[in-house]
């Protein structure tokens, strides 16, 4: 038995026997002395290139997202590359053939970004590799070389997007790479497919290795090559264990969210785009109980129009089909970089111009999101919430700017229906103000990420920290009991939308404390549906 | 010939979609265009060449412009970069 480490980007047990993927080791075709001819050769098989590229970007852009097909994107415009291209017309015309100029012109380009200092420019060197070795592949026949006849586990040293996205997914029981980091595109991969994955593996692509058993551990990031019968007996029980908590789980799909003692809970889920409504569902989430309304902010050079947030919320309110959506405006400040938004930096971003703030300081911002929201919720129920709330006075002045857009859509005959205000908790201020906000809105939701970081003083990204970092810190179940006790004072609900929600350890407190609703990330939902089903409280 | 500066805001800096989307941006126009940072300087029409500059947040890119339609160029060359970089 041989086993070794990698750092891993999903947690679960796979066995399966090994595939070690290799990049091509072929032959390249040699020239056929016609230095014209091969130019030739090496045009058309750009333009095919570029033909399959295009199909990619479009693949990746639905299926995975616009991140990743992004850098398709780039490839497409590194075919194009003048210093590329001259680069390959000096080699074959030297007498190299259309495949040699395309892989050694590559491979130059590719050896200049590795040697840069900057970590993300050296990444981008598996970029070009990748463009050239399609050309390369293309001008060979456009054999890939690589195929699984049986579920197994993918042993390769690093893949490229476009590498990626031609695997047969439905037989990879497990990634291992040799590079690669949490955030490469294979561990993005290894976590919407739900596998075991280890990236950063301590592992010889050795083609011995090829159809050995392998066991991936994800939970440790350990694998083991052909396992002796004990560490294959016990790891058979973690994966089996593993599967049948998750099947388990399963047992509580459409089921009440209610404890033995009867108390009932509103189980919702947390996402970032309309795409991930289908997610939400899946997963059983009962509606969604927090739409962060960035995305359609983010990765764009203006801002998008009226129409184009209507027809974001609309979407998301269509496919909910009746279930609660709790849209959350604009929550964006100097730490979210949006360059058309013109944000002056800041030293103290997260004390800074943010959220609501920008909101009611910018209508040219605010109006359009509100126009948009008050028309979506013309096909379904809606709510909305505001961000970064320190004071009565900013939820008045809110609510007479609602009061504003209401009669401007009616007005022009615009439909638009009943929309619950509500505010997100998430300032000390708020917390301890929280009777008095109770009076002016119809729900609480509490964001509890900002609300323990400004409550300890403690930034979150700072490591240093984490010793004085206290997640469930007294004061800040204090603030929690405060805000449900208040809230229900003056009739209305409230809920949890930050990290805290879905920690488990905690959910007989919520039960508890009184909170009507914890949104969470749709993963989530089923383990938390059980652990309320099974309290006592 | 004309000349813009630009300081880079992007806490990404000069990463491969904005120097994608520059590269197009400079390709629009007929003129010769160069873009450089600490005294390298490269033609703004090739992808590879921008992206090697590695140019970070607070980083000062100087654009060159060199032809019948430069002064058009560099108008909507300094729109770009202000809101996309």
């Amino acid at each position: 038995m041989q086993q070794g480490t990698g750092r891993p980007v999903f947690s679960g047990v796979a066995i399966g026997p090994a595939y070690v993927y290799r990049r091509e080791q072929r032959e390249l075709p040699g020239a056929c002395g016609d230095a014209a001819a091969e130019q030739k050769k090496f045009d058309a098989a750009r333009e095919t290139a570029r033909a399959q590229l295009t199909g990619l970007f479009e693949k990746t852009r639905r299926e995975i997202g616009e991140e990743q097909a992004m850098i398709l994107d780039v490839q497409i415009m590194m075919l194009d590359d003048m210093d590329y291209l001259d680069g390959v017309r000096d080699m074959i015309a030297g007498g190299a053939s259309a495949a040699q100029a395309a892989r050694e012109t590559g491979d130059a380009f590719s050896a200049a970004f590795a040697a840069l200092e900057d970590p993300y420019m050296q990444a981008r060197a598996v970029d070009i590799r990748d463009m050239a070795e399609r050309i390369v592949t293309i001008l060979c026949g456009g054999k890939s070389g690589f195929s699984m006849t049986a579920p197994g586990i993918l042993v390769a040293e690093d893949l490229t997007p476009s590498e990626t996205v031609q695997l047969p997914k439905d037989k990879i029981l497990a990634f291992i790479t040799r590079q690669g980091s949490s955030n490469s595109h294979i561990a993005i991969l290894a976590r919407i497919m739900n596998i075991p994955s280890l990236v950063q593996a301590q592992i010889a692509l050795d083609p011995e290795l090829e159809g050995k058993q392998m066991i991936v551990d994800g939970f440790e990031g350990r694998y083991y090559v052909e396992p002796d019968e004990a560490t294959l007996a016990a790891m058979t029980q973690k994966r089996d264990e593993a599967q049948a908590y998750r099947l388990r789980l399963e047992a509580y799909r459409g089921v009440p969210t209610v404890s033995v003692g009867g108390r009932r809970i509103k189980l919702l889920a947390n996402i970032g785009s309309p795409e991930d409504v289908k997610t939400a569902l899946d997963c059983d989430a009962e509606g969604v109980g927090l739409l962060r309304s960035e995305f359609m902010y983010l990765g764009r050079s203006s801002f998008p129009t009226e129409e184009e947030l209507f027809e974001g919320y609309r979407s998301v309110v269509e496919q909910l089909a009746g279930r609660p959506l709790v849209i959350r405006t604009l929550d964006i400040g100097a730490d979210k970089q949006v360059d058309y938004f013109g944000l002056e930096k800041e030293e103290n971003p997260a004390l800074g111009y943010r959220g609501i703030r920008i909101c009611l300081t910018r209508e040219d911002i605010f109006r359009p999101q509100m126009r948009a929201i008050y028309r979506a919720s013309a096909f379904g129920p809606l709510s909305v919430m505001f961000p970064m709330i320190i004071s009565v006075e900013e939820v008045r002045r809110i609510k007479a700017f609602c009061g504003k857009i209401q009669a401007e859509l009616a007005a022009e005959g615009v439909p638009f229906g009943e929309v619950e205000l509500g505010i997100m908790i998430e300032t000390p201020a708020a917390a301890i103000m929280s009777r008095e906000l109770a009076k002016e809105v119809q729900f609480f939701s509490v964001g509890t990420n900002d609300l323990t970081q400004y409550t300890l003083a403690i930034d979150r990204q700072n490591a240093k920290l984490d010793e004085f970092y206290d997640a469930h810190h007294p004061a800040v179940l204090a603030l929690l009991q405060t805000i449900v006790d208040n809230a229900h004072a003056e009739g209305i609900w409230a809920g949890i939308c930050g990290e805290l929600g879905a920690d488990i350890s905690l959910t007989e407190t919520f039960l508890r404390m009184g909170y009507d609703e914890l949104s969470v990330s749709p993963s989530r939902v089923l383990e938390l549906r059980k652990k309320v089903c099974e309290s006592e409280v | 010939m004309k000349e813009i500066k630009y300081v880079i805001t992007d806490a990404m800096g000069l990463h491969a979609r904005p120097a994608g989307l520059l590269v197009k941006e400079a390709a629009r126009h007929a003129c010769a265009v160069t873009v450089g940072v600490n005294g390298a300087s490269v033609d703004a029409k090739r992808i590879l060449g921008v992206m090697k500059l590695a140019a970070k947040q607070g980083m000062e890119l100087t654009l060159t412009f060199d032809g019948p339609d430069e002064d058009a160029a560099a108008a909507s060359m300094a729109e770009f970069l202000k809101a996309n970089l």
